[in-house]
């Protein structure tokens, strides 16, 4: 029942997307993302999704895979998009075409619902084929270098990377441990499956209350263990995976660079945003 | 009730790239009244396959029949068949979640037979203790995680039969324990056996736990049944067994080498008997050298 989370979500595959630098990735994704918010009319985001589609091909992970990650958000994606449909804040000269009480759609609500769904749908979509291609522990590898600068104004950069990865690294073993409680209480007539919002919550307790105490046990277990082994902190400690900067990363760098360059000239020479309607009116001769 | 299973096949993750196949294709008929043994690999599918006996896991491939329940058949009672059928997990003292013993035990019980009586469920949750080995009145009223190790696995077991299944299956029911808990434990197994619950199905991957308290096992090898018989049957096939990395219990391994050394002996599986027997076929022939040897390994 719990198999369909798609955190830690890896797609092991051998390509070119999955050999880079993670902290190249990361950097990759952040650019991808001031891309998508820099991208100021339709032209920028079908640059964007271009460019993802690419990166979806190279990566050679299915798109069925990429996809399945919106599944968990789709809820909050129309949500938005109704609220903002609804309740769009129009300025001079919007065509309205409905209005009612304090709702007015116009061509302008319209067009920038879609503009806010496509951007949610690029993020997530780009932020999933980052997870699909980096293991969680490369990825928290590459959060800690990446902040290493923060270390001069004492944040704990190691400390922040090691609970990172410890919770990534626990969270299918109590994702295991969960399925095997629910098996033994199910064994034991527990059902999980009918039942009111609150029957159902209460069904679970024969579940939280040993997946906590066997939580609390490991941390204890892995405690001792990291001491036994006298772990110190970051002190000194070497990496057994040194990250290697190579040309693979420069390429996707200098690849993102030309990204945000389309998109801003794309910005600046295009037409805006809604400069498509006069446009469709013009094709239809209304 | 009997167990048949024909073609049983399953696996996990199907169509991704995480996709195992647990069990290819597997027949195994366990009779009613048997004390069965599975043994196996990690990955053999023994889990697996005993999950499939009380429909923890659904049917995806192949057929089984547990007494009348025919797990094929989409409308099959799961929860009378789970009631029928106990389950007790590997390290089961994991799964004790409430305030006292009592309330503990009671679990199954109140989930299989809706509005049972208090007077009912007392007398029910403290025969079930009695039978695992445990003093109803010291403990019922404690909360489970002020027991020792041992009492929380005997406090889990009884919360199992208390419902008083016809099948028990318990995965690696030994696990964890000293050489005496683990003795106890296969003592209460034998008392539970027969009156309490008609079938008892052990997973285990210790041959001598298998070999000494088993009436007939099945060897697991790559989601398929390898071998299948009487202890006797199954640990005189040596070479079998070490081809499939497993090994012939201790009493087995001696009386082979006793034979190597021209002393015929026949392979008993109780460690006491198989002493007995050496020691008096060493009083008999006056071979102290070999005969010492062997008891002492044995032992």
């Amino acid at each position: 029942m719990l198999n369909d989370v798609t955190f830690g979500q890896y797609y092991p595959a051998k390509s070119f997307v999955h050999n880079m630098d993670p902290r190249a990735k990361l950097l990759f994704v952040i650019a991808y993302i001031v891309a998508i918010f820099l991208a100021n009319n339709f032209f920028g985001l079908i640059l964007v999704t271009l460019c993802l589609i690419f990166f979806i091909l190279l990566a050679r992970v299915p798109f069925g895979r990429v996809l399945r990650s919106i599944k968990m958000i789709l809820f909050l994606i129309v949500f938005t998009a109704i609220l903002n449909l609804l309740f769009y804040a129009g300025g001079e000269g919007d065509i309205v075409l409905a209005k009612w009480w304090i709702i007015t759609i116009s061509w302008q609500s319209i067009i920038n619902t879609v503009f806010l769904a496509m951007r949610l749908l690029l993020l997530v979509l780009g932020t999933a084929l980052l997870t699909l291609t980096t293991t969680p522990v490369a990825l928290t590898d590459g959060i800690e270098s990446l902040l290493k600068p923060l270390k001069y104004i004492k944040f704990p950069v190691h400390e922040l990377a090691l609970i990172m990865s410890i919770a990534l690294r626990f969270i299918p073993s109590l994702m295991e441990e969960t399925n095997r409680i629910v098996s033994a209480q199910k064994a034991r007539g527990a059902n999980f499956e009918t039942g009111g919002l609150i029957r159902r919550a209460k069904a679970m307790i024969p579940v939280l209350i040993p997946l906590l105490v066997s939580a609390f046990r490991r941390a204890e277990d892995l405690g001792d263990a990291m001491d036994a082994r006298c772990y110190s902190g970051a002190k000194g400690r070497t990496k057994y995976k040194k990250l290697t900067f190579t040309w693979r990363d420069l390429l996707g760098l200098l690849f993102f660079v030309a990204l945000i360059t389309g998109v801003v000239l794309l910005n600046t020479y295009l037409l805006g945003r809604f400069d498509i309607i006069w446009q469709v009116q013009e094709w239809f001769g209304a | 009730m009997r167990i048949v299973a024909k073609g049983l096949t399953y696996v996990y993750n199907p169509k991704s790239p995480f996709a195992t196949q647990a069990l290819k294709g597997m027949d195994l008929t366990i009779e009613e009244g048997e004390f069965f043994g599975i043994i196996g690999h990690t990955g053999s599918g023994k889990s697996t396959f005993v999950q499939h006996l009380n429909a923890l896991i659904r049917l995806t491939g192949g057929e089984l029949k547990v007494g009348d329940y025919d797990l094929a058949e989409k409308k099959c009672k799961v929860l009378e068949l789970r009631s029928k059928v106990g389950m007790v997990f590997q390290y089961p003292e994991y799964q004790l979640f409430a305030e006292t013993v009592k309330k503990d035990v009671a679990f199954g019980l109140k989930n299989f037979r809706k509005g049972i009586s208090e007077e009912e469920t007392e007398a029910a949750v403290r025969e079930a203790l009695r039978v695992a080995g445990i003093e109803y009145d010291e403990v019922a009223e404690k909360s489970p995680f002020e027991l020792s190790g041992g009492q929380r696995r005997r406090v889990a077991i009884a919360g199992v039969i208390v419902t008083k299944p016809e099948v028990l299956i318990l995965d690696e029911p030994a696990a964890g324990l000293d050489p005496l808990g683990k003795k106890e434990l296969m003592e209460l197994l034998h008392a539970i056996h027969g009156q309490w619950c008609k079938t008892i199905v052990i997973v285990s991957h210790d041959m001598d736990e298998i070999a000494e308290n088993c009436t007939r096992a099945a060897v697991f090898s790559e989601g398929k049944v390898a071998l299948c018989g009487t202890p006797q049957e199954i640990f005189s096939q040596g070479e079998a067994l070490a081809a499939m990395g497993l090994d012939v219990p201790v009493t087995a391994r001696c009386a082979q080498l006793l034979r190597a050394r021209g002393i015929a002996v026949e392979t008993d599986f109780t460690c006491d008997d198989f002493v007995k027997k050496v020691l008096a076929l060493r009083a008999a022939a006056c071979t102290p050298a070999a005969g010492a040897e062997g008891g002492d390994d044995a032992q």
